[in-house]
């Protein structure tokens, strides 16, 4: 493997050389979404200049590349995340959409009165409300497992709310508010001891970290295209064979058939039970470009780089008087979130801004953990594997100013 | 003491404004302005009083007396208590129907254009809406 260059990754992504009101763009909003390199955005242009076309559908040349196309990315995928079956991995439109998928399909299967599924306190909205939907459609109850206040994920107390009632885990692999990395290998064992199964939110896993799907044994792991330097509008569901034959499909419509007449309709086999309807081909294209991208540089360097700017922005940070970091989990990645002194997050992201400086403010679509810290939101700044450390002094330079300003 | 109408303030809004070379300087005043705000009684900080939309919790309550509004405002954010501040300036004192017709164009002529996004963040489109909806609902009640 060839040595981490950042200079050659930056040159690879193109919108870095733009600037934004009048200063180079330094962004930080990762865990947002990631921007994309060129060859992501080659391969889109490719698709449309050379291959549209409709996929599984037609016996004409282009339809038969397209599909090929889009078959050896569901290949690449399924490598890459180490799933035992290519048909274990189901293209959705991100992460939320395939929590929706599981929230429904699993629930319908699996979910009766009385039961109960178990999520954590540091859920992104969109491993929360699904469940809480399902909940409420099925009088099933929805544990929350407790973090302290370094922002972890408290495992004893994990292990109280397990009973025979817990018909399923829902979990994120890293925080998307406050970086914590979750320990979902101890808790998918723990849960498996009950026969429970675990789905795991990977839309800021699968950025951070090499993700085996059989090593870990999770039964379900979703993640979003767009946050691993792909299009947005495609996401991925691995699901274990067992329960993806088990589950009514999502939605009805073209592809997702087997025979039809008006008195009865047959579904077809994985993974087309559940991709209903001409799906994202360009964006599917994409991300098989930004895996193969990512594959070249190797996910383990990218991760030390990001951890090295993790822990530099955070010491940095923690040098200014009246900074307070959100979320001190001792295995954390990509997120560092804070506060200055009592300024609110709403008026420092206003003015970092104003530097050509993309950060998020706010509560980061994770209420309830933000609730559990007694404060507004946060600034967070996330990191990719083009961010360096010149970015991080800038981003340290704007802090400053925003607390000369406000204080 | 006879109000100005909306668009001569706006105008003076507009020309102090002008005055100021780079954004920072801008931001500088936009807080200051903030402390000026009519602020609103601490019992009306309640729920429905909140501006919906807005990154930082703003509240903003109107009354109507004599046939014109009287705005009050306050926030977490400084920012956009100065926003608020500003928007205050220009439309307290005012009658219903001069605030339904005004078209708030000084806050198009001042630059404050990341402010109009419709992002998610945003507060300053909530507090005009919110505004106008306390003069239409004025003008209803004064009309019957």
């Amino acid at each position: 493997m060839n040595p981490f260059d950042i200079q050659k990754i930056r040159a690879d992504f193109p919108i870095l050389d733009r600037e934004v009101y009048g200063n180079k763009l330094v962004y930080l909003d990762n865990a947002a979404t990631a921007q994309k390199p060129q060859v992501v955005i080659d391969a889109i242009v490719d698709y449309y200049t050379w291959n549209n076309s409709n996929i599984h559908r037609g016996v004409h040349y282009l339809s038969q590349i397209a599909t090929s196309a889009y078959e050896d990315a569901r290949e690449t995928i399924r490598a890459y995340i180490n799933a035992k079956e290519k048909y274990e991995v189901i293209f959705t439109k991100g992460t939320t959409d395939a929590i929706n998928l599981l929230a429904y399909s699993f629930g319908e299967k699996y979910i009766h009165a009385g039961d109960e599924i178990i999520v954590s306190a540091l859920e992104h909205h969109s491993n929360l409300v699904p469940w809480q939907i399902l909940c409420q459609r099925k009088q099933a109850k929805l544990k929350i497992v407790p973090v302290n206040d370094k922002g972890e994920f408290i495992f004893e107390e994990f292990e109280k709310l397990l009973s025979s009632k817990t018909k399923l885990v829902a979990v994120a692999h890293i925080s998307n508010a406050l970086g914590s990395i979750n320990p979902i290998k101890k808790i998918i064992k723990k849960a498996h001891e009950r026969n429970i199964p675990v789905m795991i939110d990977g839309a800021q896993g699968i950025v951070h970290s090499a993700v085996d799907v059989q090593e870990l044994d999770c039964d379900f792991y979703a993640f979003s295209g767009h946050k691993l330097y792909a299009p947005m509008g495609v996401g991925v569901l691995y699901g274990k064979e067992q329960y993806l034959e088990e589950m009514p499909p999502y939605q009805m419509g073209g592809e997702m058939v087997d025979q039809v007449s008006y008195q009865h309709t047959t579904y077809n086999r994985l993974p087309f039970k559940f991709e209903a309807g001409t799906p994202n081909v360009e964006a599917v294209l994409g991300l098989n470009a930004a895996i193969n991208y990512i594959k070249g540089i190797g996910i383990e360097q990218i991760y030390r780089h990001e951890n090295e700017l993790l822990k530099y922005a955070t010491n940095k940070l923690k040098k200014i008087e009246g900074i307070r970091i959100i979320g001190e989990a001792d295995q954390k990645a990509g997120v560092v979130s804070f506060l200055i002194g009592e300024i609110h997050p709403y008026d420092a992201g206003t003015i970092i801004d104003h530097f050509g400086i993309a950060i998020r403010t706010g509560h980061h679509c994770a209420q309830p953990i933000i609730d559990h810290f007694k404060i507004p939101g946060t600034i967070r700044a996330s990191f990719a594997m083009y961010n360096n450390f010149d970015e991080i002094d800038l981003l340290i330079n704007a802090v400053k100013q925003v607390k000369k300003m406000f204080e | 003491m006879e109000v100005e109408s909306i668009r001569i303030i706006e105008d003076q809004i507009i020309e102090e404004f002008a005055h100021f070379e780079d954004w920072m300087d801008k931001y500088n005043y936009i807080i200051e302005m903030g402390k000026d705000v009519p602020k609103i009684d601490p019992d009306l900080k309640t729920d429905n009083n909140l501006i919906s939309g807005c990154q930082s919790r703003v509240w903003l309550h109107a009354e109507y007396k004599d046939g014109i509004v009287l705005f009050s405002a306050d926030s977490e954010a400084v920012i956009t208590r100065g926003l608020a501040s500003l928007l205050i300036r220009v439309m307290n004192k005012q009658t219903p129907e001069d605030i339904l017709n005004s078209d708030f164009f000084f806050v198009k002529k001042l630059g404050l254009k990341e402010h109009l996004s419709p992002n998610r963040s945003n507060g300053l489109v909530s507090m005009i809406k919110q505004m106008k909806l306390y003069a239409l609902a004025f003008q209803t009640k004064a009309s019957r």
